[in-house]
């Protein structure tokens, strides 16, 4: 990889490291729901860097739209998964992870 | 003489691109091992909000002009303030949930720097296959044809991937009637207007008239009055 020219590797590898840090902030922050919420956008949003990434250095437009419908889906994903944990903190006083075993699963 | 001023204007455009990605992408990772690593959950989303940001700038690099705006639009203005209303409306102790925070750091880390390792080994062995430039069927119009990305975005979304489009416009109604539903509360013991009951009230429900008599009195009806 060129330092100054930069290409689809450059793009490639922010997006691997920002998907990277999404799943160290998993495994870091077990107990913290919300902080978990905020690794998984960090990872879809490495996944779209990857997608426009390819879109622009293919030519190809479909991969902004892919990226546009995953983007709708996280905004869905992070709307009802912060309306489940304030019904979790109304109902339990607490949001860590640990105490989700009502159903014994 | 003008091909090389043409020649180190290239150069110029080329060196501050390079400068401006390396800007944006030196700040988003750094504000994502932020996030991650953050005592304070409030500090966490403000600089999510920062990577958010800078992925929006990565994005117009990329030419990819309205998913920048997009992300600054739906990201910085919807998603990441509902999680600052959600940090800040919960009074949870957040130095405890931190508690098995270095316990939890090793096996991370290791999966981390696994993960990373496979993603690096992709990113540089990677090639594309020549002929599926050829298949490209919505190619992205050139600088000068004077179609701007919002455009050209919405030539194929309205068109080719109509359903698609409808498709996620049902699934943020359905996210929107779920997280109505799973957070409206009924309060018992809460006196509510019922405009029902006010529209079918009638007068004989609510008066009773009464003829007195001279030197009689009035004794009240048993029956309750609504």
């Amino acid at each position: 990889m060129d330092l100054l020219t930069i290409g689809l590797g450059h793009y490639l590898t922010v997006a691997a490291l920002l998907f990277t840090i999404g799943i160290f902030g998993i495994f870091l922050n077990r107990k913290n729901v919300i902080v978990i919420l905020m690794s998984v956008e960090l990872m879809l949003l490495a996944v779209n860097i990857n997608l426009v990434a390819f879109s622009a250095f293919l030519n190809d437009l479909v991969g902004q739209v892919f990226a546009l419908f995953v983007l709708t889906v996280a905004a869905a994903e992070a709307a009802i998964g912060l309306a489940i944990v304030v019904v979790y903190y109304r109902n339990r006083g607490s949001i860590a992870v640990e105490d989700i075993n009502m159903m014994k699963g | 003489m003008a091909g090389a001023a043409d020649d180190t204007g290239w150069q110029d455009e080329m060196v501050l691109t390079a400068a401006f990605f390396y800007l944006f992408a030196g700040l988003a990772v750094a504000s994502g091992i932020i996030v991650v690593l953050a005592r304070n959950p409030v500090h966490a989303v403000l600089f999510l909000i920062l990577t958010f940001f800078n992925a929006a700038g990565l994005f117009v690099l990329l030419g990819a002009e309205f998913l920048a705006m997009l992300l600054i639009v739906v990201y910085v203005g919807a998603v990441a303030v509902l999680f600052l209303f959600v940090v800040m409306m919960l009074d949870v102790d957040f130095a405890a949930l931190r508690a098995g925070f270095i316990r939890n750091a090793p096996l991370g880390a290791l999966v981390g720097l696994v993960l990373a390792a496979e993603l690096v080994m992709v990113v540089g062995a990677w090639v594309f296959k020549p002929a599926i430039v050829a298949t490209v069927k919505s190619s992205i119009p050139p600088a000068g044809a004077g179609i701007s990305n919002t455009r050209a975005l919405g030539r194929i979304i309205y068109t080719d991937y109509i359903y698609f489009f409808q498709a996620a416009g049902l699934i943020l109604l359905v996210a929107m009637i779920g997280a109505i539903v799973l957070t409206l509360r009924h309060k018992a013991g809460v006196k509510r207007q019922s405009i029902a009951a006010q529209v079918a009230r009638r007068p004989e429900d609510s008066m009773e008239l009464v003829k007195v008599a001279p030197g009689g009195a009035v004794m009240p009806s048993n029956e309750p009055r609504n």
